[in-house]
């Protein structure tokens, strides 16, 4: 049953050949039994979501099911859930427990859907390996079968742990420089951002507003597909959601690939990347031809310094997003301030994690007088040029191909201890987020027994395109399909 | 490009963070680090190019002037850290 | 030596939409603390701003009436600072494309003659909630119902030089945005709130001096002292050879003295950047052309048009043009009344003196404009005498009576007026004082004989029960003495 995707547990559940109560009930024990390898849950909902499974029974047998009423799944921890504890990885928000609902996290409840409880995270949504969480690292399934603990990725590492491990057969996850991408790669599952805006971000907590992005982590392409029929859409209480038709997202995963035109940017296949993982790509890329597409090279010269305006960009907006976290309306608060600038300097040396401050801090930098025209203008116009090259990029081909990280999964603390180096995981993938653009991460093989990744960058609102990339692959491949051991 | 303890200090009161010394020189060397890494900037040509603030040419949408919110105080205030008669105390702000 | 002040300022002008700036939470006066903070307001994390298009709407009003340009696509900007009334720890607000652009506002000053004083923006921005400072154990309380109420902040060119001209324009814009009906005008209430910048400078010299800001002044009253006493401070400081700290400053009215604020706080670095939470707003033709529609009769025009229609003076019509429920009362009582001058009289002098002294808006009068256009009729025709007219405003405005004309029966105010009846009383005082008759007979100054004739009134009143017409009175008096 923990192997079936979520089309197939839909399909088992309209048949009536199980309950969402009992599937609830075999996933409850799956994460009771095995979570505690890998710390993929902070919070795990037992009684709500048996509540909410037979809740979904009754409307099943009442005749109002949708294809996700009574399939389990999981909600990253950044996403507010009415009740429930929220604490998007922090110290800060250890005992937060929202009065609303995210609409994403509305959105499932409307649509039946169970969820099991909320995934662990880097702190904020900042990180690349799941290891800034307040509650712990969590530990990627795959390296455990060598003797290894190696990091899942991040910040969604949660999420594509728990999907990669078989406790949940999905999870919400965002991304905001490859948080979605990467930890899907490094896990073995398949995981899309959306294009900016397509999903609201109402609710889901903010690491930079202008980057950040929730989507889809599920084993299948056709998977990721229901979960943004249910995510998609506008919402009047995100002014940057988009007011554009959603489409049936699962409509045209099986349309042929003949005459898909691939580029493959020839930044992203440098000397950063190792000859294996390079041939994994490779080998995923003559699938495609074999499947119809036509392949060129492409360039995207702004692309190298993708990362240095997203260090500018994403910590500006962050130092500013983070400022309500002050000990006053809710979250923690230090013991016995002897002032007001005790209560906030000690709250938020207390509350938060050091990556988090020191991410404030660069973008505090950034902002301040005499800084902001050398970093936050001159970041905001390198990424323009970032989008442009995309934009020229789209005008000759459908999508972009390329790895989605330069490496396999690392050990956990090999790369905690300088910044740098992990902010070099997203070096494929930050580009994304400035421009605005969908991609997906899926998986393309293995190398020394880790799963790595490709990575399908479409254009604006090209998301049923990308899934339908991925479907078909999924159709003649099965590395979505292997199971760590 | 270097970063200063006294940069430091002054961006941790801006960002009302307290730093130690020992932190400060943790964070000297890793800003440091990452304000190298982020002077790539610099090698760009971004003469006549504007700056972009949103991934999408999107224009704003407006809001009708509707009462849409009720008294949610009780609920707001349970999760408050401190509160008396319906207001949030903090430590006494001198003006 | 001799200075020259330079004052230009800041006003901050709460929008009388129904919601707040970014959230449907309610902008109503008085309620219970915290009960109109949701979770937007209160910056719960994940919530997120959406704007209220009635503020856009207003302050487009507002650009229209100071003849400003209209910014077709303004922003918005995070100002961030720390403080317990400001949840979000920045403040949202708009720096680099304000809505309202350059404009002017021209005002009547004493000696007659107009100025005109630049507006160099106005821009929207949300407020920030209040800070009690009394009754928590030595804790202060913060109470976030104000926090996300939509503001205008109308920023000045420095082209005041006095504390007159300063609260001339002061005056001028509240009459503005009361007429507009985007701000109910209620300074008691913080509606309208005033930073003041003030800088001297040798007389005649080009260069402006250091400025200092004098911040929340929420009366005319309590502006014209902070100029009066600022520019007394500044100048002692500067003729003692000291220099002017550029510094904000506070001010007591009552105890009309003021001291720098946040003395030893870190200089601000505010770090604006665009909110990337908000995308640029696009105002079109369709639109600024609906807010033109809809602009009522502002200021200036009226005031024009009561000298035209109504005769008034330059001085009356603008003093009653400025102020929008003032100029209606005054319009009611002049319609019913017939005698637009008297009417004025009535409206600036009684009336106004009464809301005075029970510190009470035109909105919260007892009496409507009709009954005291009913009370000047009354006047007009002679049927009551001033004093009597004074009794019937009194009677009206203590709710003693349903109607003028009752007023007057009841309390027997109606004036004889009977030519016969008076002659005859003035006949008989003039004969028990036949000293003074011939005093006044005796007199050659014109002017001393009219003083002289105040000495037969009283008895003349008294005579007549106090109903006696005091101007015919008159009349027969200097007819009869002449003979």
């Amino acid at each position: 049953m923990h192997n079936k995707s979520v089309a197939e547990l839909s399909r088992d559940l309209e048949s009536g050949q199980v309950s969402s109560v009992e599937l609830t009930q075999q996933f409850l024990e799956r994460i009771r039994q095995e979570d505690s390898k890998y710390n993929s849950f902070i919070t795990v909902t037992e009684n709500q979501a048996l509540a909410d499974a037979k809740a979904a029974d009754e409307q099943r047998a009442a005749g109002h099911a949708t294809p996700w009423t009574g399939v389990p799944f999981a909600h990253k921890d950044i996403f507010c859930t009415n009740g429930v504890l929220t604490t998007c990885g922090s110290r800060m928000l250890e005992n937060f427990v929202p009065p609303y609902d995210a609409t994403v996290t509305a959105n499932f409840r409307k649509a039946g859907a169970v969820c099991l409880g909320k995934t662990n995270m880097d702190e904020f949504a900042m990180g690349s390996s799941t290891e800034s969480s307040f509650f712990g690292a969590t530990t990627n399934p795959w390296g455990l079968g060598q003797g290894s603990k190696r990091v899942p990725g991040g910040s969604s590492g949660g999420s594509a742990a728990a999907v990669a491990a078989r406790l949940v057969p999905a999870a919400t996850a965002t991304d905001t420089g490859g948080s979605i991408r990467q930890p899907a790669a490094l896990c073995g599952i398949t995981g899309l951002k959306p294009t900016y805006g397509r999903v609201s971000r109402y609710g889901m907590i903010a690491f930079a507003s202008s980057l950040d992005q929730g989507g889809t982590m599920a084993r299948t392409a056709e998977d990721n597909a229901l979960m943004l029929n249910v995510m998609a859409g506008f919402d009047p209480k995100d002014s940057t959601s988009i007011d554009r038709e959603v489409p049936d997202y699962t409509a045209a995963l099986n349309e042929p690939l003949k005459g898909l035109k691939i580029g493959l940017p020839k930044e992203y296949f440098s000397d950063q990347l190792s000859p294996a993982m390079e041939q994994q790509v490779r080998d995923a890329v003559k699938e495609y031809e074999k499947l119809g597409a036509t392949v060129k090279e492409v360039s995207l010269p702004n692309a190298k310094l993708a990362i240095a305006a997203y260090y500018v960009i994403a910590p500006a907006e962050a130092s500013a997003n983070l400022s309500r976290f002050d000990g006053v309306r809710y979250g923690y608060r230090c013991e016995d301030p002897k002032d007001l600038m005790d209560l906030y300097t000690r709250t938020r040396a207390e509350g938060f994690g050091n990556e988090v401050k020191r991410r404030i801090l660069v973008g505090t930098y950034a902002l301040s007088a005499g800084y902001f025209d050398a970093y936050y203008l001159k970041a905001q116009k390198v990424r323009r040029l970032i989008q442009q090259d995309f934009i020229n990029a789209f005008k000759d081909v459908d999508v972009l191909m390329s790895p989605t990280t330069p490496s396999p999964a690392f050990n956990q603390g090999e790369k905690t201890n300088d910044p740098v180096t992990m902010y070099l995981e997203d070096v494929f993938t930050i580009a994304i987020n400035l421009a605005g653009i969908p991609a997906m991460s899926i998986p393309a093989g293995f190398v020394d027994g880790l799963p790595v990744g490709v990575q399908i960058i479409g254009d604006y609102f090209s998301e049923a395109r990308l899934l339908n990339a991925a479907h078909k692959f999924q159709q003649v491949t099965d590395w979505h399909q292997r199971e760590p051991q | 490009m270097t970063i200063s303890r006294k940069d430091i200090e002054k961006v941790a009161v801006l960002a009302r963070i307290r730093v130690d010394d020992e932190q400060v020189s943790a964070l000297e060397k890793d800003l440091g680090n990452i304000l190298d890494l982020v002077d790539q900037l610099g090698a760009a040509d971004t003469d006549s190019v504007e700056p972009m603030a949103h991934p999408l040419d999107a224009v704003q949408r407006l809001r009708a002037d509707e009462v849409t919110e009720s008294d949610q105080r009780e609920r707001f205030q349970a999760i408050a850290p401190a509160t008396e008669n319906g207001l949030y105390l903090v430590p006494r702000v001198i003006e | 030596m001799q200075w020259d002040i330079v004052i230009g300022l800041e006003i901050h002008v709460q929008l009388a939409t129904r919601t707040k700036i970014f959230s449907g939470s309610s902008t109503a006066y008085g309620a219970e603390p915290n009960t109109q903070a949701n979770a937007v307001d209160l910056a719960m994390p994940g919530t997120l701003p959406v704007p209220n298009e009635q503020a856009f709407r207003y302050a487009v009003m507002f650009g229209l009436a100071v003849n400003a340009e209209i910014e077709r696509r303004s922003m918005f900007e995070r100002k961030n600072y720390f403080y317990p009334d400001l949840p979000k720890g920045y403040q949202t607000t708009q720096l680099e494309r304000p809505i309202v652009g350059p404009g002017f506002v021209d005002i009547d000053l004493a000696n007659g003659e107009t100025k005109r004083v630049r507006i160099h923006h106005a821009h929207l921005e949300e407020d920030a909630g209040k800070s009690l400072h009394e009754d928590f154990h030595g804790m202060t309380g913060v109470d976030l119902n104000r926090a996300g109420t939509p503001l205008i902040e109308v920023v000045t060119e420095p082209d005041m030089n006095n504390a007159e001209e300063a609260v001339a324009f002061a005056k001028k814009l509240h009459g503005i945005v009361t007429s507009l009906g985007i701000c109910d005008g209620d300074m008691s209430q913080g509606s309208m709130r005033f930073d003041v910048n003030i800088s001297l400078k040798p007389k005649g010299s080009e260069t402006l001096g250091t400025r200092t800001e004098t911040k929340n002044l929420n009366s005319f009253r309590f502006m014209e002292q902070a100029i009066a006493h600022e520019v007394e401070r500044q100048m002692d400081i500067l003729e003692d050879g000291g220099t002017i700290v550029q510094e904000t400053r506070l001010y007591n009215g009552d105890k009309d003295e003021s001291r720098s604020m946040r003395t030893k706080e870190e200089a601000n670095d505010y770090r604006y950047f665009p909110c990337p939470d908000l995308l640029p707003v696009e105002i079109d033709d369709s639109f600024i052309d609906e807010a033109r529609n809809s602009l009522p009769e502002l200021p200036d025009a009226k005031k024009a048009r009561f000298m035209e229609q109504y005769g008034l003076n330059d001085y009356d019509a603008g003093l009653l043009a400025g102020d929008s429920k003032l100029a209606a009362f005054f319009e009611a009582a002049a319609e019913r009344g017939k005698d637009a001058k008297l009417a004025s009289n009535w409206v600036q002098g009684e009336f106004s003196a009464r809301l005075n002294a029970e510190e009470k808006s035109v909105a919260d009068s007892p009496i409507t404009g009709e009954q005291l256009g009913d009370l000047v009729v009354r006047i007009a025709d002679n049927t009551i005498s001033s004093a009597g007219a004074k009794k019937v405003f009194e009677a009206l405005w203590t709710g003693e009576g349903e109607s003028v004309d009752a007023i007057i029966d009841a309390k027997g105010l109606k004036q004889v007026s009977d030519t016969g009846a008076l002659e005859a009383m003035v006949d008989e005082v003039l004969a028990s004082m036949p000293d003074q008759v011939a005093q006044y007979q005796q007199e050659s100054d014109p002017k001393k004989q009219k003083k002289m004739l105040g000495g037969f009134m009283g008895p003349l009143m008294k005579a007549s029960k106090g109903q006696g017409n005091p101007k015919l009175f008159n009349e027969i008096l200097v007819r009869k003495l002449g003979e």
